[in-house]
């Protein structure tokens, strides 16, 4: 069959420090550095050749008309280039894609919403901005605003509208593009679950129409459920297309082997000294760091930091689903009898997770470095783990695998 | 028995894992749809001095409709204070002006009264200014749409142009009050107001296309340019004449297209005689800058999304 995207040898490359807050230079940094040394700007070139990175590197693959084909890979992989590059928000380095019908997103549902205008002015300018014509506006903007529930609303301006009216409407527009290739990013995992659930039926009706669905996510739950095919990022190359099982089972591989240094920090508040995480290690209690971790296991998880504990700051723990859900919170002040913090020593923190809780799958463990009031300062995430499901000896009988989001053995009262 | 409280059926498969099939979507239908011969979009890298894809910008134009309207839209949502500032503003100008030039300095403004002959220049400034402030501005401000939609980036600085003339149109009508009011007679010299005020606006949009872009990789240029555009106001005859620049010198303000578009503004607004050779000058220049800013953009753009 003909294929709708196909991609050939695709290569993106940043160069170090194009990327991330730090990117832009001030027109006097420039001034300055021309006048101070007038040749800085030859030798400049030369030593960032050697700070390039290759975000993609050599992708080629095609997807064929139907097909709803799944992207992941840990951060950093190359997912969001990819993105970037097929919606042409940004350029290829090298590389050629060729595009067989319009492409809509549902990355960023609201682009372009301006708080002040009514919901009536935004459709227009909403579906301008995605590429609609104003005539295809006009056809399908009573759609539109039936599918969104905001009849009543449509001359308020939509910084009235509550978050979830505000949602519907922007993806209502989005969805009402129909483009033949739909890309989807991490919308799952915003918006409450009823629009996740709008997000994921408009996925399966597209597929069924014969357009071309490319899915990138973390949520290996959602890609396994929906695609039919699934492609491995890893380091900017394919390491695996093939059936979602597959690829999931492959990337859960990867995500083991990575454990302890893969963690993504995400900063919320700068202060000096605050120290940052050096390696998050999550196992079984009672085995060696490697070994499989069961459902039968206490599970610690280890935080160290690089520099000691500062006064008055405290941690929390998190566990959170592949699919974003947060399964528990804990603090370390829950209870008095854990050791006291040690300001200018501790530098290293342990949480047990209870065995029997979670049911066999990959989780995330989150740690938060925070004051008590929780002001985060930091949050260490991206801390994969994985349970493995095996059988209790207490339902020897029955061979069900458990369901939901945690696991717990109860007592039972029979007469 | 359901072990499950949600209603949906696959986390019942799930518990029962004998039959468990993987929950998997429907196979794909035969594609319904018939593929183009040529692809929609080709995505490759390009050369850095690309040309300017005219007819993309064509395709788009509904899109910079919307986006200038939205600009409209939302300078003009507190309707009487928006309305009200695009006067104000050269009105107090002109005040301030009448007093030091017109009155103290007592500057020579030939048969047109000072004030008429400073609001003229004011409302073309304004004009000039705000759309130059606006669009090299504007490529940073509108961050959040350039990350996530495609589409010509050039439309940005263009459309925050369009706000600016709906402003120009009101202190225009001032100004002609203000010609009625001082029984200045039509001419018809008056024709080449339009093309004037094009020209000025074809100025400000190559100007300010430059700015936009270099304001990304610079973020600094955002103070420079309302610095130099305050600067800029004293050599483009608009509070003085170019006739009082000594004879030696007046050829510098060849160089300012803008002193040649006030000038030419006024000669139209008041029936004088238009300096042809200033004109011709700043033509020039616009053209040049137009067309130098086009392609420095179209090279700069690339990075946007990196960068931004």
């Amino acid at each position: 069959m003909k294929p709708m995207i196909k991609v050939e040898d695709l290569s993106k490359q940043y160069r170090i420090g194009t990327r991330g807050d730090a990117s832009y230079r001030t027109l006097r940094d420039a001034l300055a550095g021309a006048v101070a040394d007038p040749f800085r700007r030859g030798r400049r070139k030369k030593r960032e050749a050697g700070q390039d990175l290759w975000a993609l590197d050599g992708v080629s693959f095609e997807v064929t008309p139907g097909e709803v084909l799944g992207v992941i890979g840990h951060n950093g992989a190359g997912k969001s280039t990819l993105l970037k590059i097929l919606t042409r928000i940004t350029e290829p380095t090298r590389g050629r894609v060729e595009l067989y019908g319009r492409v809509g997103s549902l990355l960023e549902v609201g682009t372009g919403f301006h708080p002040e205008l009514s919901g009536r002015e935004n459709v227009y300018l909403n579906g301008a901005i995605l590429g609609m014509k104003k005539v295809e506006i006009e056809r399908k903007f009573d759609e539109i605003v039936a599918f969104a529930e905001i009849e009543k609303f449509l001359e308020t301006p939509v910084k009235r509208y509550s978050s979830g009216m505000y949602t519907r409407l922007a993806f209502s527009v989005a969805a009402h593009l129909d483009p033949e290739i739909l890309l989807v990013d991490e919308v799952l995992a915003v918006g409450d679950a009823a629009f996740q659930k709008k997000c994921l039926a408009k996925m399966g009706s597209a597929s069924r129409e014969g357009r071309t669905v490319l899915f990138v996510s973390h949520n290996f739950e959602a890609v396994k459920s929906l695609c039919t095919r699934c492609l491995l990022l890893d380091g900017g190359h394919i390491i695996e297309d093939g059936p979602p099982e597959v690829a999931i089972e492959k990337a859960f591989a990867k995500l083991r082997a990575k454990s302890g240094s893969s963690f993504k920090l995400h900063t919320l508040r700068d202060a000096p000294g605050v120290p940052r995480p050096a390696s998050v290690e999550v196992r079984a209690a009672d085995k060696p760091p490697g070994e499989l971790v069961t459902f039968e296991d206490e599970v610690v998880a280890t935080l160290e930091l690089d520099a000691p504990l500062m006064e008055g700051h405290t941690f929390a723990f998190q566990v959170m689903t592949t699919a974003g859900t947060t399964i528990f919170n804990s603090f370390y002040r829950d209870s008095r009898e854990n050791p006291p913090l040690r300001p200018g020593e501790t530098r290293r923190v342990s949480a047990r997770i209870p065995a029997r809780l979670l049911p066999g799958g990959v989780y995330e463990a989150v740690f938060a470095y925070m004051l008590p009031n929780a002001e985060l300062f930091w949050l260490c995430r991206e801390n994969w783990f994985e349970i493995r499901d095996v059988k209790s000896y207490r339902n020897e009988g029955l061979t069900v695998r458990r369901t939901g989001l945690i696991s717990l053995i109860l007592p039972w009262d029979a007469e | 028995m359901s072990l499950s409280t949600r209603e949906s059926t696959s986390e019942l498969e799930k518990v029962v894992p004998a039959q468990a099939a993987p929950v998997m979507p429907p196979p794909p239908p035969q594609a319904s749809v018939s593929l183009p011969d040529k692809p929609v979009v080709t995505i490759e890298p390009r050369a850095s001095w690309l040309a300017l894809n005219l007819r993309e910008l064509w395709a788009h134009r509904e899109l910079l409709y919307f986006l200038t309207w939205r600009d409209v839209k939302v300078r003009y949502k507190q309707a009487v204070f928006g309305a009200a500032w695009a006067i104000l503003q050269p009105l107090f100008l002109m005040v301030i002006f009448t007093l030091f030039y017109g009155r103290l300095a007592a500057i020579d403004t030939g048969a047109v009264p000072y004030p008429l002959f400073a609001l003229a220049g004011l409302v073309l400034w304004t004009f000039f200014s705000t759309a130059v402030t606006g669009s090299g501005n504007s490529v940073v401000n509108n961050a959040h749409l350039i990350t996530k939609v495609y589409f010509p980036r050039m439309l940005v600085p263009a459309a925050a142009i369009g706000a600016c003339a709906v402003d120009f149109l009101l202190g225009f009508l001032l100004l002609v009050g203000m010609a009625v009011y001082y029984g200045v007679p039509p001419t018809p010299r008056l024709l080449m107001l339009p093309p004037l005020f094009l020209m000025t606006t074809l100025f400000a949009f190559g100007t300010g296309m430059w700015l936009s872009a270099l304001n990304v990789k610079y973020r600094d240029v955002r103070f420079v340019l309302s610095f130099a555009i305050q600067l800029w106001l004293f050599v483009s005859s608009v509070v003085v004449p170019s006739s009082v620049v000594p004879e030696k010198w007046r050829w510098l303000l060849l160089f300012n297209p803008m002193s040649g578009y006030v000038e030419g503004f006024r000669a139209a607004l008041f029936g004088q005689p238009f300096d042809w050779q200033a004109l011709a000058a700043a033509a020039a220049i616009t053209l040049s800058v137009l067309i130098y800013s086009a392609f420095e953009f179209r090279r700069m753009e690339k990075s946007f999304a990196d960068v931004i």
